[in-house]
Formats: structure tokens, sequence, C-alpha cells
């Protein structure tokens, strides 16, 4: 399966990626060819088949709704590259 | 004695009878880790200070007669895709350099509880993806058994740490192999638990429904003893399993007489190399010496596990490095930028090596509009037959056993710039992800003088059965895990 250039550019906004023009051409060779080598699953016959998210049988987790402790404001924004006033900051958006 | 290549099960028994202090184990293994760190790097950070500290505290409340945990004292390297409170945890990635955890992943706090001594945060494939260690930031790991090669991957710090007696045990972590293919390549025991039976919350996460946290050690005596540790319900974690874990360690008796063991044809005859499949035959004539019969198997979708999981891993990774947006933790690029979708772009650009770009771009586009039903919803189908297979085996065996790796270490370099083949060191360890089962390898001897691993799979939460079989193997290999390094 070859994708194309194109293909990569549109993938790599999707992902927010900004890929250099080398960048671009080696992961299309690349995926090219592991997109090649998994084209082997489509010949299975997986009719009927129920796909397989997860391996527990698990549905809903539920806890009771009960109030805990959380981080405080400075830890949680001490990691930050950019705070200031207990927020987050970026470049503006509106 | 040599301190640094004794089992933990053996330093918590000298510290509690007062043969040694916690600060001399401690002390043995930094100076351990100054000889060899040079040359091996099984290290992203030694937290020599912190464990000093950490030692000493132990030791005086032992002198006071504290109970100060079932392994009081004893040495422990920590995977750095675990959060540790207050250390650096880097993933072995730009994106999280310099990033300090405000808590504790629960295995780490288990770990604490336990009385373990953190010596410092294992080198590791970025964000855990690759098999050989060599896509980490901070640079690649060397293989004690020789530098000129892989220690394996994604663990392959821990893996490269313990075989070098730069630690007695580690914590891994494993969504395609990334615990056992490096125990394997490094020559030791490497265990993949049953998805859910140990907690993943603080684990940063690669591929959600495939990521288990496991014991990576000398013995598989240390291993039963540190899953013991680890393993168990957690309320933070909503996939764990709900029911308590058994004491593994007084399960070893080594009786295996009259079980039946798969040897499974898919992963132990194709592209296996020489050398590994002469280990492997002559580790099968050994279980069968112990009165376990031992048949072949064909568990025919496994055709398809690389295929499948080189689709599934990738797809929830894309979704799961979303979070890497340069605005709550992490790296943020430098360039000045009103627009916050360039913000966003170049800093993943910059903060993400090329295999973790690599995945994204494969996983984003396995879910993309118009490929998804043929890539993504196709493997997860193949999953359901992968684990159907494996449902059938377990009606005519207790356990499955193939090759961990179907090669011994290769050399650095060899198979960077060709992504498939580096893929396709992770087929025998696979299909145990995707069927969510445990499954263990165990050091079988060496091939041209670089170890092999034996691996021995189980139905879910049948840890306690692979570890016992492993015992009783370990026992008649005499394997003895000690690398030339000096």
């Amino acid at each position: 399966m070859a994708i194309s250039i194109e293909d990569v550019e549109h993938v790599a906004r999707l992902a927010r990626l900004a890929l250099s023009e080398d960048e671009k051409e080696t992961f299309r060779r690349q995926l090219s060819d592991v997109l090649e080598h998994a084209r082997v699953i489509s010949e299975v016959d997986t009719e009927g088949v129920e796909p397989t998210s997860h391996t527990l049988p698990l549905v809903n987790v539920f806890r009771d709704d009960v109030a805990r402790p959380s981080l405080p404001t400075e830890e949680v924004t001490s990691n930050a590259p950019w705070a200031a006033d207990g927020a987050f900051r970026v470049p503006r958006i509106v | 004695m040599d301190l640094t290549f004794s089992g933990a099960l053996e330093i918590a028994g000298l510290i509690k009878n007062k043969e040694i202090t916690s600060v001399e184990a401690v002390e043995a293994f930094l100076a351990r880790i100054d000889a060899v760190e040079p040359d091996v790097h099984s290290y992203i950070n030694v937290s020599a200070d912190i464990a000093r500290e950490r030692a000493a505290a132990i030791d005086s409340r032992l002198s006071a007669g504290d109970d100060a945990g079932a392994f009081a004292g004893v040495p422990l390297a920590i995977k750095d895709v675990l959060s540790t409170r207050g250390f650096p945890t880097t993933c072995g990635s730009r994106m999280l350099e310099g990033f300090v955890p405000a808590y504790d992943a629960t295995v780490v706090e288990r770990v604490n509880d336990a009385g373990t001594v953190m010596l410092g945060k294992a080198n590791m494939d970025e964000f855990a993806m690759g098999s050989s260690t060599e896509n980490s930031y901070f640079g690649p790991t060397r293989n004690p058994w020789d530098l000129e090669r892989v220690p394996g991957g994604s663990s392959g710090g821990s893996a490269a740490a313990v075989a070098a007696g730069e630690a007695p045990w580690a914590l891994g972590s494993d969504t395609g192999g990334s615990i056992r293919q490096p125990a394997a390549l490094c020559g030791i025991v490497g265990l993949k638990p049953t998805y859910g039976l140990v907690s993943r919350y603080g684990l940063v996460a690669f591929a959600s429904s495939l990521d288990q946290v496991g014991p990576m050690t000398r013995s598989v005596g240390d291993c039963a003893a540190l899953l013991g540790l680890i393993a168990g319900h957690d309320p933070c974690d909503s996939t764990s399993i709900d029911e308590p874990a058994p004491d593994y360690l007084t399960g070893l008796d080594g009786e295996v007489k009259g079980m039946k063991a798969g040897i499974v044809k898919e992963l132990s005859s194709d592209g296996i190399e020489p050398g590994v499949l002469e280990r492997f035959n002559a580790t099968v004539k050994a279980l069968e010496g112990l009165g376990v019969s031992c048949e072949e198997v064909s568990l025919p979708s496994f055709e398809y596990g690389l295929s499948a999981y080189y689709l599934i891993a990738p797809a929830e990774a894309s979704s799961n490095l979303a979070r890497f947006d340069g605005v709550r933790y992490g790296y943020r690029t430098d360039l000045e930028s009103d627009d916050i979708w360039e913000m966003y772009d170049e800093t993943r650009a910059a903060g993400f090596g090329g295999e973790v770009k690599r995945r994204i771009m494969l996983g984003t586009y396995a879910l993309s509009a118009g490929y998804y039903d043929a890539y993504y919803a196709q493997a997860q189908k193949i999953r359901t037959l992968i684990v159907r297979d494996y449902g059938r085996a377990w009606d005519s065996f207790d356990v499955l056993v193939s090759p961990t790796s179907p090669s011994t270490a290769f050399k650095l370099g060899e198979k960077m710039d060709d992504p498939l083949t580096m893929y396709l060191s992770d087929i025998c360890t696979i299909p145990v992800n995707l069927a969510g089962i445990p499954a263990l390898s165990l050091p079988c001897g060496l091939a041209e003088g670089l170890p092999v691993g034996f691996q021995v799979m189980g139905p879910p939460l049948s840890e306690a059965k692979i570890m016992n079989v492993a015992y009783a193997l370990e026992g008649v290999l005499g394997f003895e895990p000690r690398p030339p390094l000096d």
C-alpha cells in the first residue's frame, strides 16, 4: 500500500506534527512499508467476528461519589512551561 | 560474597538478619553503578542521595525494632515510565525532560511501602516505543553481555541494570514484549502479568489496552516476590481486576509433573535464529525431563498478530500522546508564535523523536476517515481470533511455550533505519499482549555467548502456574546470570 506525500501531510495535520520535507519523504516510504506488511490482515475472513478493544469482561466501573482531596494548584501548574496566577498560559486563541 | 550479584530475597534476608545494613547494600550498588554506568548506561537518573537518606532512615527504624516492610532496605531500579513523586520522570523523551511528578504511581507506592529503596530511573525507548532502547533521547543502553549490542527494549535499562549488577531487581513495562524481550536479551527473568492484575495508575500510557507493569529479576523467586508486591486491585485504575492476588512465593514448589505444554508452531519455527532454536529445543527436552509432556500446537491467527499489533498499538498511542501539547507539562517550543496551532505543531515536532512520530503518524492514519474499517477495525477482529486461538489451546494445554525473541541481542544501529525489521523483533511476544494473558521469559542458556530467553505463557491469572514451570526449569538449567563485564 503506497501512500503519497499528500497523505503524509494530511495525517501530520491531524496529528498536529510539523514535519520537515525530509521527514515527509522518510515517513512516506516507511509507512508504506509497514502498511504493505499489514495488508495481510485484509485477507482474513472476519465475517461475523466481533472486534476486541479490551480483553477484560468489564463494563462500567463506578465508585461512590465521595469528595476526595485533590492536588494543590501550585503543584499542578509546577511543571507547566508557562503558567501564571494558577492558570496555564497559551498564545491568544480568541 | 558479591552483594551486587545477589538476588533481592537474599539481600532482604541479610538485612533482616542484621548481617548487612540497607546503607551497605545501597552503597554496594551505587559503587557498581559508578563502575559500569559509563559503559552500560542503564539509568537516565540515579537517585544516589535520596537512596542513601532513605536507606539510613530504614536502618534506624530496623535498629529500633520497627517493621519497615517485607523488603526493608532492598535496592530497586524503576523504569522511567513510572511516576515518582518529586523525582524526574522522563519516559526517555525530550518532551518530559525535567518533568517532576506530583504523585507516585500505585506500583511505586507499593514497592515503597514494602521498604524498597529506589536507586534510580532506568533508561528506555522513548515512551516505551522500541525494541532496542536506542530510541531514548538520553542515549542508548548497551548490553552487558556485549557492549556492541543492544539490551533489547523498551525496558532495556531495567534489564541491563539487573544483568550488570546495578540493581538486584527492577520494574519494567510491557506493551508488546518490552519486559520479556530485553529480559531474554540480557539473560534475566521478566514477567508480563495478566492485563488488569497490576495497576496502571501513574504509568505513562502508551497503548492503554495492552500496557502492563511487571517484574524484571535475577531469579524466578525474586520475580514471584516482586509480583506479589505490585499485584492487586487499585481503585485508581478502572481496568484493575477486583480480586485479591495470591501469595506467589509460597506457590513455587517445582511440582510440574503431569502438566501439558504446547509448543506454538507459529512462534518457534520460521524466522528463528538457529542458535536460539537450539537452546529452545534443549529447554523443551529439559521440560520433558521434568515430567511435562510437550506437543506442537498450531495457532494459525498468530501469523497476523504482528500486523494487528502495529495498527492497534500506534492507534492507541496516537490518542494517548495527544496530551503532550506544551501546555500543562513538559517541553514547549522556543518559537515565539501568536498562533496556538503553530505552537502545538512545533512543540510536538521538536519534543518527540523519530520513532514516536512514526507511530503517531501510523496510528493517526489507521484511525482516519476512509481507513478505519480496513485497518483499525480489522485489526481488532484479528485480535478476537488470537484470543480464541489461545482459548482453544487452554482446553488441551496448561501452558504454551516458544522462544521469547527470534534472535539474540543484535548490534547497535543494525535495525535503526528499517522500522519494519525492528518491529519483527517482537513477533513472539506480541500475541500475549493482544490476548491480555500472562507470560514470562526465563534465561535458558547462551548462543555464541549471548543469552537466549524461553517464553512460558498461560491462561489469564495463571501467573503462579507459569512461574512454577519456570522455577522447575531454572532448577535444572543452572543458568548463571552474570555477564563477562569486568
